[in-house]
Formats: C-alpha cells, sequence, structure tokens
C-alpha cells in the first residue's frame, strides 16, 4: 500500500473507533479500546510518514467519490503535508498512550470517547485534504469535537464561557479561510489546490487572500490579538486533549497558512513580511507576558502556546521576506526553522500538558499557589516536567534551543534584505523574540518551582500519588524525543529537505548542514555551526567528573538540618514565594506599561489585628480594546436589526428583492 | 599526534579556567581594598576559602529534594564548558566548534536556570525572593547579550567565536559606532550576569538587598564551594569573552601555532585579565549599589545600546 493509502486508513479508523464507541455505552473497556486502538493507529501513521519523508518519495494523490458530487474529496500526501502528519501522529500517539491510564474511567466516557476519536480523525484528514471543500470540512469537524471536548466539564460556567468564544473564533476563522479559498478559486471556481496553484491572482486578490490567512489561520492558532478564546479553551478540556488541541491543533493552523501563503497563492511580495513580523513578535512578547502574571498551570502552559506560535510565526515572516526578495539560502532557513520549532512546540507543549494533567489527575488542583513540593511525592512526573521546561526555555542542548538557533541564523542573514525598512524590523522582531526567550525562562522556573519544589500549600498535595506506567512512558517517551531532537537536530532537518525543496525557492540544504560530528551549520562552517551532541556529552562529562573528584578527594557526607532561612524558618507553608510573588517584580518592571498594572495595599493601623490586603489589578488590552468594544457594538447593531423581526409580509418582500438584486450587481460587477 | 595536540590545548583551557578563576577573584579583591587604602586579604584567599568548603560535611534542609544536590554541578559544569568555548589564549580548539556565541549565552542560560530552581527547592522566602530577581534581571541582561551577539556577528560574518578572532585580528572591523554601543552594553550585561555592583553585592550582608546570595542561601560546603567555583569561573569567562571580542591580540590562531605562539598568547591573556579586572574593582569601588527597581533601568539601557548597535549596522549595511 502507498503511505497516502495507509494515513487514509488510519484516518478511517480512527473516524470508526469514534463512531463505534458513539453508538455503544462505552464503560472501562471501551475506554481502554478507543485510547489503545488511536495509539496504535497513530504509530503505524507515524512510522509511514517517516519512511515518505526519509526517502524522499513523490508527492501522491488520489480522488475518492466522497463530498460533493461534482467535485470529489481530492487527497493529497506531499513533503509538507507529512511533516505535519509525523507531528499530529506522535501527538496523538503520546496522548492516547498517556489517556489509557488518565482517562481510564472518563468522567463521561460518552462524552470523551466519540470526540477524542472523531477529533483525531478530522486532524489526521487536515493536511491530506486537497480541495477547499475536503479542507474546509476536516477543518470545521476538527473545531466540532475539540468544542465538544472543550464542553466535557460543561457544569462549571467558566468552561462554558470558554466553549462559547471558542465556537465564535472558530466560526469567525472559517469563514476567513472560506473567503481566501474562494478568491483562491477565482471566477471559475475550481475548487481544487492543484488548478489553485496554476491560477495566478491579481495582486489585490493575493493580497486579500493573505490578510484573510492570517486572520483565519492566525485565529486557530492563536495570532495576538485573536489568541484570546485560547487560553481560556485549552485548559477546560481534559489534559490530554489539552495536549492535542496545544500541541497538534495550532500547528495544523500553522500547515494552513503555510500551504495558502507559500504553496496555493505562489510569488508573494516582500512587504506581506512586515504584518507578520510586526503581530508575530508582539505574539511572542505579549503570549509570554500574560504566562507570566498566570497562577492556573494549565493557563499559563496555554499562554506559552501564544508565544511559541508568535516564534513560528516570525520565522515564516522571514521567509517570506527572503523568498520574495530572491534568498534562497535565507528562505530555507527560516522555513527549516518555523517548521522545525512546529515539531520541538508539539514534543515540549505535549509532555507539559501531560504532566499538568498527572499533576491534576493526582491532586485534583490546577491552582500553582494550592501547589509545593510535588518533586517528593511524584518524582518521575517533576523531571518530566523538569525536561519539558527546559526545552521550552531554549536551553541547550534541547531541542528549543535548536529551533531558536536557526531562527538567530536566519536573522543573521538578514542584511542581505534590500528593503530598508526590514533592516529596520528584522533585528527588532530579533530582540524582541531573545526577551520572550529570556521571559519564558523566567515563567518556567516559576511554573516548575512554584508547583514541584518548596513544601506543600495544601493537604491535596501532601496525599498526592505518582501516576501509572502509561502516563510516565508517554511522558518520558516525549522527553526522549525533546533530547533526541536536540542532540541530533540534523536528523529532523533532513526530513524538511523535500519541503524546503519546494517552498523555499528550490534550495536544498540537506548537504551542507551537516559538517564533521553532526554538526548545525546553515551557512557554510565558517559562518556558525552547533552541535549538540559535544554540549551535551562535554557539560555530562564535565559535571559528572566534577561530582566525582568531588566525592572522591574532598567531603561525601551529607547532614540534614531544619531549615536555616537566615535563622527564622518559619513552619508555615504559607510564608514561601508564591506565584504572584515569584512574578511580582516582573509584573512591575513590564506589567505597569502592558497590562496597566496596579498594587494596592490596604495595612490595617497598628493595633488593629485584621490582616493587610494587596489588591493586583491588571488590565487585558486584547479583551479591554478590543473584543469588548466589539462585543459592545455588536450588541447594539443586533439591536437594531431585531426590528427587522416585526415587519409586514410586503415589506419583506421588498427586502427580497432589494436583495436579490445587490446579489446580481455584485455578480455583474464579478464579471466585468 | 595532531589530535593529540587538539585534545592537549583543550584540556590545557579547561584546566586554566578552572585553576586560575579563583586567582582573578582574589586580584578584583586586592584592588578594590587597595583602592580602600585597606591592605585586603591574600591574592590566595579565595583557594582557602574554596579548600575550607570543601573539607567540610554538605549541610542540606530535611526538604531537600535532588534538585538541591544535583543543583551545583550542573550550574559548574554549564559554567565550565561555556568558559572552555571561548578563545582564551589560543582560537580555533577543537571543541570551539562545537559552539557558537548564541550557544555560550545559552549555556549561561542553563546555568541559571538550575541556580535559579534551586533556590526555590526549599521554599523559603529569601530562595525565592532571590530567584525571582536574578530571572528578572536574565530576562533584561539576556536579550542584551544576544543583541550584542547579533552587532558582533554582523560585522564579522559568523557567530563563531573563532571567526570572529581571525577576523578582528585580520583588521576587519577598526573603530565603528556600533562596536563602541556594543560594548557598553557588554560592559553593562557582564556586570549584571556576574552580579557585581551596582546591580548586586557579592559582599553584601543584608539579604533585603541580595540577588545572588539570597538564592544560595541554603547551601554550604562542597555543594557551597561548587556554586562559589562556578561564580568564579564566571567572572573569568565574561572577562575572557570581552577580550576575545575586542581585544584578541596576541591570541594564538590555533593548537597548531607552535609552542612559542602558545605562550604568547598565555601572556597576553593573563594580562588582558589582570587589566580588565582592575578596571572592574576600580569600577566597583568609584559606584554605589543600585536599589532593586532602579536595575531593570540601567539594563534596559544594555538593551537598548543592544538594539541601537544592531540596528545602525542593519542600515548603514543596507544603504
Amino acid at each position: 500500500m502507498s503511505a497516502l493509502a495507509i494515513e487514509l486508513v488510519v484516518a478511517a479508523v480512527q473516524g470508526t473507533v469514534g463512531l463505534l464507541a458513539a453508538a455503544s455505552r462505552p464503560g472501562r473497556g471501551w475506554a481502554f479500546f478507543v485510547y489503545g486502538a488511536t495509539a496504535v493507529a497513530s504509530a503505524i501513521g507515524f512510522l509511514t510518514v517517516l519512511v515518505f519523508l526519509s526517502s524522499g518519495s513523490p508527492p501522491a494523490a488520489v480522488v475518492l467519490p466522497l463530498g460533493l458530487p461534482w467535485i470529489g474529496a481530492h487527497l493529497r500526501l506531499d513533503p509538507l503535508a507529512a511533516w505535519f502528519l509525523l507531528v499530529l501522529h506522535l501527538g496523538s500517539a503520546a496522548a492516547s498512550l498517556f489517556a489509557l491510564g488518565y482517562d481510564a474511567e472518563p468522567p463521561r466516557p460518552r462524552a470523551v470517547l466519540p470526540a477524542y476519536a472523531g477529533f483525531l480523525a478530522a486532524m489526521n484528514v487536515v493536511p491530506l485534504a486537497a480541495d477547499a471543500f475536503s479542507f474546509l470540512f476536516a477543518w470545521e469537524a476538527m473545531s466540532l469535537f475539540s468544542f465538544l471536548l472543550v464542553l466535557v466539564h460543561h457544569e462549571e460556567g467558566e468552561n462554558r464561557r470558554a466553549a462559547y468564544v471558542y465556537l465564535l473564533m472558530a466560526g469567525f476563522g472559517s469563514v476567513c479561510l472560506l473567503l481566501a479559498f474562494g478568491l483562491l478559486a477565482g471566477r471559475d471556481g475550481s475548487y481544487a489546490f492543484a488548478d489553485m496553484v496554476q491560477h495566478r491572482l491579481a495582486p489585490w486578490a493575493a493580497a486579500a487572500v493573505f490578510l484573510l490567512a492570517v486572520l483565519g489561520a492566525g485565529s486557530k492558532a492563536g495570532l495576538f490579538p485573536l489568541h484570546v478564546w485560547l487560553p481560556l479553551a485549552h485548559p477546560a478540556a481534559p489534559s490530554h486533549v489539552s495536549a492535542l488541541m496545544s500541541g497538534v491543533m495550532t500547528k495544523l493552523a500553522v500547515y494552513s497558512f503555510v500551504r495558502i501563503v507559500f504553496d496555493l497563492v505562489g510569488p508573494s511580495p516582500w512587504w506581506w513580511s512586515v504584518p507578520l513580523l510586526v503581530v508575530a513578535a508582539a505574539t511572542a512578547v505579549m503570549g509570554v507576558l500574560y504566562a507570566l502574571m498566570q497562577h492556573d498551570l494549565k493557563r499559563l502552559l496555554a499562554y506559552h502556546t501564544v508565544e511559541n506560535i508568535g516564534i513560528i510565526f516570525l520565522g515564516l515572516g522571514l521567509a517570506l521576506a527572503f523568498r520574495a526578495s530572491g534568498l534562497a539560502l535565507g528562505a530555507a532557513i527560516a522555513l527549516t526553522a518555523a517548521l522545525l520549532h512546529v515539531l520541538n512546540h508539539m514534543l515540549f507543549k505535549s509532555l507539559l500538558f501531560l504532566s499538568a494533567g498527572a499533576v491534576l489527575q493526582a491532586t485534583g488542583e490546577r491552582d500553582m499557589e494550592h501547589l509545593g513540593g510535588l518533586v517528593h511525592r511524584m518524582p518521575a512526573t517533576a523531571l518530566a516536567f523538569l525536561l519539558g521546561s527546559m526545552a521550552i526555555s531554549a536551553l541547550p542542548p534541547l531541542n528549543g534551543f535548536v529551533s531558536e538557533w536557526l531562527t538567530f541564523q536566519a536573522i543573521l542573514v538578514s542584511p542581505a534584505l534590500p528593503q530598508p525598512l526590514l533592516h529596520y524590523l528584522v533585528p527588532v522582531a530579533g530582540a524582541l523574540l531573545a526577551l520572550a526567550a529570556a521571559l519564558a525562562a523566567a515563567c518556567f522556573v516559576k511554573a516548575f518551582g512554584v508547583t514541584f519544589l518548596g513544601r506543600a500549600r495544601s493537604s491535596a498535595v501532601a496525599d498526592a500519588r505518582e501516576v501509572d506506567r502509561f502516563q510516565l512512558a508517554a511522558m518520558f517517551g516525549l522527553v526522549a524525543l525533546c533530547v533526541f531532537v536536540g542532540i541530533v537536530p540534523a536528523g529532523a532537518i533532513g526530513l524538511l529537505r523535500g519541503v524546503t525543496q519546494t517552498l523555499a525557492e528550490g534550495a536544498v540544504l540537506g548537504e551542507g548542514w551537516l559538517t564533521g560530528w553532526l554538526s548545525l551549520a546553515p551557512a557554510g562552517a565558517l559562518r556558525s555551526s552547533y552541535n549538540g551532541l559535544v554540549v551535551l556529552s562535554f557539560v555530562l562529562f564535565s559535571a559528572g567528573a566534577s561530582a566525582w573528584s568531588v566525592h572522591r578527594f574532598a567531603s561525601a557526607r551529607l547532614v540534614r538540618g531544619p531549615i536555616w532561612d537566615c535563622g527564622y524558618p518559619d513552619p508555615s507553608p504559607a510564608t514561601q514565594y508564591t506565584a504572584a510573588s515569584f512574578a511580582q517584580p516582573i509584573r512591575r518592571v513590564f506589567g505597569s506599561v502592558v497590562f496597566r498594572a496596579r498594587e494596592q495595599v490596604d495595612m490595617p493601623p497598628p493595633g488593629d489585628p485584621t490582616p493587610a490586603r494587596l489588591v493586583v489589578r491588571l488590565v487585558d488590552p486584547a479583551w479591554n480594546w478590543l473584543f469588548e468594544p466589539l462585543a459592545a457594538r455588536v450588541a447594539e447593531v443586533t439591536e437594531r436589526l431585531n426590528r427587522m423581526q416585526f415587519l409586514t409580509i410586503r415589506r419583506y418582500l421588498v427586502l427580497v428583492f432589494l436583495a436579490l438584486v445587490a446579489l446580481l450587481v455584485v455578480i455583474a460587477l464579478w464579471q466585468v | 599526534m595532531a589530535g593529540l595536540i587538539d585534545i592537549f590545548a583543550q584540556g590545557l583551557e579547561m584546566l586554566l579556567v578552572v585553576g586560575l578563576a579563583p586567582l582573578l577573584v582574589g586580584w578584583v579583591r586586592k584592588v578594590k581594598a587597595h583602592v580602600f587604602r585597606r591592605r585586603g586579604p591574600s591574592l590566595l584567599q579565595p583557594y582557602r576559602d574554596l579548600l575550607r568548603l570543601f573539607s567540610k560535611d554538605a549541610l542540606l534542609a530535611e526538604n531537600a529534594s535532588w534538585i538541591s544536590r544535583t543543583a551545583p554541578y550542573v550550574v559548574f559544569a554549564a559554567v565550565w564548558v561555556a568558559a572552555a568555548l571561548i578563545p582564551t589564549f589560543a582560537a580555533g580548539l577543537v571543541f570551539h566548534w562545537a559552539a557558537d556565541l548564541i550557544a555560550i549565552v545559552g549555556l549561561f542560560g542553563l546555568a541559571r536556570f538550575a541556580l535559579a530552581v534551586a533556590g526555590m527547592d526549599v521554599g523559603t522566602s529569601f530562595g525565592g525572593i532571590g530567584s525571582s530577581r536574578e530571572m528578572l534581571l536574565a530576562s533584561l541582561a539576556e536579550p542584551a547579550m544576544l543583541m550584542v551577539v547579533f552587532t558582533i556577528s554582523l560585522f564579522a560574518g559568523s557567530s563563531q567565536l573563532a571567526s570572529i578572532v581571525d577576523f578582528v585580528l585580520a583588521g576587519g572591523i577598526g573603530i565603528r559606532p556600533s562596536l563602541g554601543l556594543a560594548l557598553v552594553a557588554v560592559a553593562i550585561v557582564a556586570i549584571a550576569e556576574n552580579a557585581r555592583i551596582p546591580v548586586d553585592n557579592p559582599a553584601t550582608h543584608l539579604e533585603l538587598t541580595m540577588v545572588h546570595e539570597a538564592m544560595v542561601f541554603e547551601y554550604s560546603g562542597r555543594h557551597l564551594a561548587m556554586i562559589e567555583a562556578a561564580a568564579a569561573v564566571k567572572l573569568l569567562a565574561w572577562l575572557s569573552l570581552i577580550a576575545a571580542i575586542f581585544l584578541p591580540f596576541g591570541m594564538a590562531p590555533g593548537p597548531h601555532s607552535g609552542f612559542g605562539a602558545m605562550a604568547v598568547g598565555l601572556l597576553a591573556w593573563l594580562a588582558k585579565l589582570a587589566v580588565l579586572a582592575t578596571l572592574l574593582g576600580l569600577f566597583e569601588a568609584s559606584i554605589a549599589k543600585m536599589r532593586v527597581f532602579r536595575v531593570p533601568e540601567f539594563l534596559g539601557g544594555a538593551f537598548a545600546l543592544g538594539v541601537l548597535a544592531t540596528v545602525l549596522l542593519f542600515v548603514s549595511r543596507g544603504l
């Protein structure tokens, strides 16, 4: 069987499993069946695309008699689709494996299991679809199934609101993509991607498609300020679904953007990169600043997804700029950086969400201010979360560092760009990227330190138990991949060869990347090189040698004593630093500008035993300055339109007639 | 044989950076004491302090986890590797190709992350305050440093330190405004990264003003010794870094350039370290420590200078 056929069978199996689970009355056995089947199917799908990418197979296409009768379902597997399928299958295999332990007895099996399998099947079809109808169908199915999963715990009002906002934003995004495809198809209305590639658009139409793709894909991926649904919806779902939504679904939004802008539209003018770079840099910095203000562990992770989407789109924006100026090498480096970060972010974000799910399962708490000291109760989960934190903080020698390093290398090639505006913009974007990376490290010291270190802040933590072997296997599988991609990035980058060849002006970087000892050297060895394997072995050797010689030649005795704390230890765990206090300096420095953070201290007069109170007020710029005025305006307009509900039949007929005339005028103008 | 020389030169560099680091700390203290008209402790006092700490038992809090026990070694190893990747007496040693300047900044980031996490381990307010402030300062110092890296890399066409050294030695840069801005920025970052006055005071006894010292409050014995040694190696690494980028004169071009060139490189490196450490001591003696919330402005200045240097360079390149 060809790779495309196997991928379709995998999607069909996942869909069928979902249907079976919906038709039956699922219990514990069903959960095992659904998660087991989806895990196995994902693993098979992963191996298939791995072979497809590493063997450099030619693209395969097929038309199935499904969907609209006169179109059929066009399906195609090319290197770009295969790369995103690889990311998808890895993420879904890990999530399903984790769920075998986590969701063995889901609270509402009928709500979770069918939607979960359907969600996977729909995500599987998105990269394969090669016509607008199948693509949008799969896209909408993906949104709807994930909407159902967000609603699993619908008895909490907060989750209902999250699902509502999510549905609205998903609808907005789909409309944008629908319009973009409409423009791409042109007057003749050929909705197959193969025809769209042939069809050259007028400059204004191409620009409109680009902007619609930024809005449509960006709202799904979480570009600032369209990210507002993401930190509400992702944490509300069960944790393995959160991992999929953050790790995989946002990546499919990136896929749709790359497919439309890099592939379907064709050559693009350089100025497209300007709005993209601005939005991407703003997204990266805002995402991490929002995350720093959170004390809900899963919401913090969701805001970090926003940050990483910014990093990915920064790479894509650079790739667009390079491609427009015919700088193939730069385009290939930037595109590789962005697509490698797609994989890396899936790996560490899934890992972090799964670890957060383990904490949630063990303690029933998502609020970091009620956690603490979990490293003693859940040592393996703590280690997994720590390594995930180091990867997302872009610390060498883990994988997050490699993709950020490549993005920086792309920025270093950018003086070759001929446009003066980009000469101002690119270094500033690079500075903001560096700022976001440094703030991310601060945020994850906070997240790990407050959740896993220190002393337990509640009784729920004191009784926490380590999670079972399926969950640990899923987490440590992802840890192993984070380390592997970090030390042998050339392996993952080699798989991207086919993608850069088609999308980056034919630049093939496969051979020049690898100098001796698997070093990465994107622009020749003299330019810059990085070798994660040597750095890792060097660090391990130095740490081991120093630890051994200290224990051998100096003292090896360890004495335990009470906490020192400068001589005044306080037994109450409330005296520890909290998430809020950890973030206080950063809130004061950055938040006072970005979020208009204001602190108010009510100190009772001396002798008054009432406690002092500290009230912190934050303003969310996206809600306060964009969405709330917008919602108010919409409410106003609907109030006016409401009168149309009470018209006479004659007036309705007039309205119908006027609408018809208006449409005919539009068509007449379109034909000119 | 060539391989043996490679390994020997790299090993010599690794031993030298560790062996000389306490001496450098002693030198800075001596300079400061001299300015204050004190005799000050002997140059060898940092070695004696380390030996004393190493010979003592390590005392840890009852609830300290494995994080507290491993972090000192991770911190030391990351800093040591970073120092070994910076050209000191010779450029282009065998492992120098494994990491460029961005990766070296990343290794310092790794050391800081490990130490900040360890500061949170026992769950005290002093550990938390230290970690929190350290990460705030890093969030400004690290991007500032990366901007400097950008500036230098754009000049030299490489972010690889060995290539940068070659480029500067070949007279490629000359005097440029961007380079001046970058030098000021890197000096500020180096002061912040090494917890020196005016950002932090390594000799302070007032807890509320501490940053670095507050993080390591719970440490003692060999653990504290490792952290102190790492701090000393870090100071040496930063001074070597500044010397390698801005004053690479006298450095041997590679491990195969002969015994004479290596000896000259070694002497030149020692002289440069002595001069830079003297300047650091004089600067520290002449300035008071800043309030904690003044420091972000100071570091933000370095960040702005770094961005300015890069933009200037981009724009002049484009014209």
